[in-house]
């Protein structure tokens, strides 16, 4: 309380709030992060908005302009009924990785909240996005916006020239296939909005140019007949293709150029969001950290008023809250809690070790907070973060335990490891492996198109430990196969390589509709 | 420095599109969902909007995920009693499989989707490709009526169609027209130091530039113009004798509170008139129709007779008529082929005549009904209901789009 400055009012104090006001938090805030914790972000632009708007920015998956889909009004009347009926709060903010980075405020906030919400969006989220790796290979701050305009031109023209259902049906079919329309290993070229209309430009001038009626007049050639020995000349694809979307745009054999464009764009947007859902703990808990370091560090000075720090301190606890696995609003790990715990623990690890700190963190331990933290940001995602940090700690505190769901036995669960000496690193390998990709996203390659015989697709699930894929896999493989128009075949094969189902001709259909996945084959 | 802006006057409905597009997608699991709602509804509610119930499947955005089975090891928080290697029984679904697949939507329930449906569009759905029936067919074109229309301005009129906007506008050019030289003859004078009653004069005439004038008045300008006009009256008629239970009167209210939502809904010339009878019929307001309590014999020929002279007296020229009855089809006696020669008569005139008849569960036929069943006539159409939810799909029947019919 010393340190605290005695003169002037403080910065943040009461409940209402101006852009005058705002304008100086903020700057109160860059201070303070830029400059005393060395902050590196994206120019900050800063929305406020009502909270209608705020629905509406939801419904769009963060983004403030988005091609029409019924999906997002179903999204909007979900988030929209929850809020009405109270059962959720909104958001405080919305932040969109651009840059310049734009951050939504809202109008119903008080002062201390909007406080908070600059701290948290304007600084945390900003310097997460523009210092993590996955951000910075992955996607394109300066260009989604751009990208975003030029795909809802695109869409709306599409449903202007070919009408809005046959627009619709290739959209839902890619939506469905989002999650595989990513590629992890080869990075993504530049999205660029005026590239995108350049290039659709060309290929009409093309079309143009080499349009001649007289090929219309021309009688259908007869099928050539296929000699067996050809059909299985060249394998397609040579290796096994993760990108599902990615080779349907490029290979399906009946789609019109508008199609694969719509395609594409689904493709892109899927490879945007790719790394946030990489980096959820990573990315929240490190905008809790700092907006509680930033804010306390203004209290330290003198710029927040007890009232409001009390207020901020309450939401905080409120979002970092976790409830236990036994209470009734439990629905998993809260990422806010884990990530701001890590990241507090790091600083922790770093300030005052202990000597299990030591044990387990040799190379962090008494180091430079700042240091380790910029680098636990900028270098790892959810997975490797949790292994890498998650201290011994951080799992009495949450009092985490493993429980081991094994197909082996029907009647039971068995718990694994729980937060003891002995389950420290099992439970933190655990963890870390629940927020793999894998474990989240079945693992479904394209492994053949049958390119001079059938035109069939053949997709392999390669199954991890026996687990089954939902029951939404046929309506999925609707959507594959409206967009493939050819048949479309998934087999599962296990660690091993063995076909557990496999795509053998015939008796199929039968199996077809046997619970869980497996084979499928569509007429 | 950051940049604030301030974006609260945009555009606050950017996704009402979106809306009405899932609203579309899913039209027909909406309205089999309503058709619940409706019969569950009380008659003056009907105005509000709709809760509306969809299992989620239906409207499901599928993705490839994984099922229940195989071996896994999930991390949960909060453990109080548990040690490594005990074992517990396994818990049903749900427990288990919110720890991946939906992280963190929690509240609403997995099953139902659940929301509402404003007034407008719940009316849209109700009275879709409902048509009043022939209406399209007989009236585009026929009947036009002279109506006020505004046309521009004009320089006389009666004080009440004044235009206080443009003549005060008009006023205030013709002041600053008028007093801008003065103004400057003014000031040029005082600096010039010209004598007193130069500038006295300069400022009387100031002074005397009126406010407002006479010629700056403008009146609004109506003007005639033929209009198509869709104007059709609706008699509702009712047996409310004791034979009409609570339950057959809720019924009958029930067909007419939904007629008389979608004539007052679907066209704005519309009358409507209320004739309920017992023993003998009379002429009623809404309030009285749908809530009054009279009890008595049935004798239905009243009602049709009072009918017939309603239209004599108010009805008689550049009316569409369309008449609906509802009754438990109790009649005696000579009531019976007497009603069904009055409306055997009356039809010709009528563009529609629905009768319902509510209540009889048994699917006998009713000496009325049966008596009626012989009519033959294109406007004539009768169907039973007893049961609230029935009601309204038989309202779909009775009134279907007839426009489509003729085309087809």
């Amino acid at each position: 309380m010393s340190a605290r400055k005695a003169a002037g009012k403080p910065l943040i104090a009461g409940s209402d709030w101006t852009f005058p006001r705002l304008e100086q938090i903020d700057l109160a805030v860059r201070e303070t992060a830029c400059n005393r914790f060395g902050l590196d972000v994206y120019p900050n632009q800063i929305e406020v908005i009502a909270s209608e708007q705020m629905l509406d920015a939801y419904a769009s998956l963060g983004l403030p302009i988005h091609y029409p889909h019924w999906s997002f009004g179903k999204a909007f009347i979900r988030h929209e009924q929850a809020y009405k009926r109270g059962h959720a709060g909104l958001a405080y903010e919305i932040v969109i990785n651009s840059n310049p980075c734009i951050s939504y405020l809202m109008e119903e906030n008080t002062l201390a909240m909007q406080a908070l919400v600059i701290a948290h969006a304007a600084y945390g989220h900003n310097s997460f996005f523009k210092g993590n790796y996955l951000f910075r290979q992955w996607t394109q701050a300066d260009a989604i916006i751009d990208y975003m305009v030029f795909a809802r031109r695109y869409v709306l023209e599409c449903e202007d020239r070919h009408g809005p259902q046959a627009v619709e049906a290739i959209l839902d079919a890619a939506h469905a296939l989002m999650h595989h329309g990513v590629d992890r290993y080869h990075h993504p070229r530049p999205l660029s909005a005026e590239a995108e209309a350049q290039r659709l430009a060309e290929r009409a001038r093309h079309d143009w140019k080499n349009f001649d009626d007289i090929w219309r007049t021309l009688p259908a050639r007869r099928q050539r007949e296929v000699p067996e020995r050809d059909r299985r000349g060249r394998r397609v694809p040579e290796e096994p293709q993760e990108n599902l979307l990615y080779f349907i745009e490029k290979h399906a054999p009946a789609l019109e150029p508008w199609q694969r464009e719509l395609i594409r764009i689904v493709r892109k947007l899927a490879q945007y969001f790719y790394p946030q859902g990489q980096t959820k703990v990573m990315n929240e808990g490190w905008a809790s950290f700092w907006h509680y370091t930033l804010l306390n560090a203004l209290y330290d000075e003198g710029q927040v008023a007890d009232g409001c720090l009390m207020e901020i301190l309450a939401s905080h606890t409120n979002v970092v809250f976790q409830p236990g696995f036994d209470h009734p609003g439990y629905s998993g790990i809260n990422p806010y809690a884990l990530g701001f715990g890590m990241y507090r623990e790091l600083r922790r690890i770093c300030e005052a070790p202990t000597r299990e700190d030591r044990h387990f963190f040799p190379d962090v331990a008494g180091g430079d907070w700042q240091k380790v933290l910029d680098f636990a940001m900028r270098q790892f995602k959810d997975e490797s973060f949790i292994a890498q940090f998650l201290s011994p700690r951080l799992i009495r505190e949450l009092h985490l335990f493993a429980v081991a769901d094994h197909s082996d036995d029907p009647e039971f669960v068995s718990i694994d490891a729980i937060h003891n000496e002995d389950g420290y690193r099992r439970l933190r390998t655990l963890l870390a492996r629940q927020y793999a990709r894998e474990s989240m996203v079945p693992d479904i390659q394209v492994t053949d198109f049958d390119l001079r015989g059938d035109r069939s697709l053949t997709l392999t699930h390669y199954q991890r430990r026996g687990r089954p894929l939902s029951q939404e896999v046929n309506a999925v493989l609707d959507h594959l196969q409206s967009l493939w128009s050819y048949p479309v075949h998934l087999e599962t094969r296990d660690e091993s390589g063995a076909l557990v189902r496999g795509a053998a001709e015939g008796d199929a259909e039968a199996e077809a509709e046997d619970e869980g996945g497996g084979l499928i084959i569509r007429p | 420095m950051s940049i604030f802006i301030d974006r609260r006057l945009n555009d606050r409905h950017k996704s009402t599109a979106n809306r009405a597009r899932f609203l579309r997608r899913y039209k027909a699991q909406i309205r089999r969902s309503l058709d619940e709602v409706v019969s569950q509804r009380r008659i003056r509610d009907f105005e509000r909007g709709a809760k509306v119930r969809l299992p989620s499947r239906d409207i499901g955005e599928p993705q490839f995920s994984f099922g229940q089975g195989g071996d896994r090891e999930i991390v949960h928080p909060g453990n109080r009693e548990f040690q490594a290697g005990d074992k517990l029984p396994r818990p049903r679904e749900q427990g288990q499989g919110d720890g991946e697949g939906e992280p963190g939507e929690g509240g609403e329930s997995m099953d139902e989707f659940l929301f509402t449906l404003s007034r407008e569009e719940f009316m849209q759905l109700f009275f879709d490709d409902l048509e009043l029936p022939r209406l399209a067919r007989t009236q585009v074109g026929q009947l036009t009526e002279l109506r006020p229309r505004r046309a521009g301005y004009t320089t006389s009129g009666t004080p009440s169609n004044l235009a206080v906007l443009r003549s005060l506008r008009n006023a205030l050019a013709r002041r600053i027209a008028l007093k801008a030289p003065l103004e400057r003859a003014l000031a040029e004078a005082r600096e010039a130091g010209a004598p007193q009653q130069e500038i006295e004069a300069l400022e009387r005439r100031l002074a005397a530039v009126p406010w407002v004038d006479d010629f700056d008045l403008r009146f609004v300008n109506k003007a005639m113009r033929p209009e198509p006009v869709t104007r059709a009256v609706m008699f509702c008629l009712m047996d409310v004798s004791a034979s009409m239970d609570e339950q057959r009167k809720d019924l009958a209210k029930r067909f007419f509170t939904l007629l008389y939502l979608f004539l007052s809904r679907k066209y704005e010339a519309v009358e409507i008139v209320f004739i309920r009878h017992t023993s003998d019929a009379e002429e009623v307001d809404e309030d009285t129709f749908f809530h009054d309590r009279k009890s008595g014999g049935t004798v239905v020929y009243s009602a049709l007779k009072l009918l017939s002279e309603v239209i004599e007296e108010r009805y008689s020229d550049g009316w569409n008529l369309y008449a609906a009855q509802a009754s438990d089809g109790d009649a005696f006696g000579a009531d019976i082929e007497k009603s069904r020669a009055a409306l055997e008569a009356l039809l010709p005139r009528l563009r529609y005549f629905a009768y319902l008849e509510v209540g009889n569960a048994s699917g006998r036929t009713s000496a009325l009904a049966g008596a009626y069943a012989r009519i033959s006539h294109p406007a004539f159409a009768m169907a039973q209901a007893c049961h609230r939810n029935e009601i309204y799909p038989v309202l779909r029947t009775l009134f279907a789009s007839e426009t489509g019919k003729a085309q087809a």
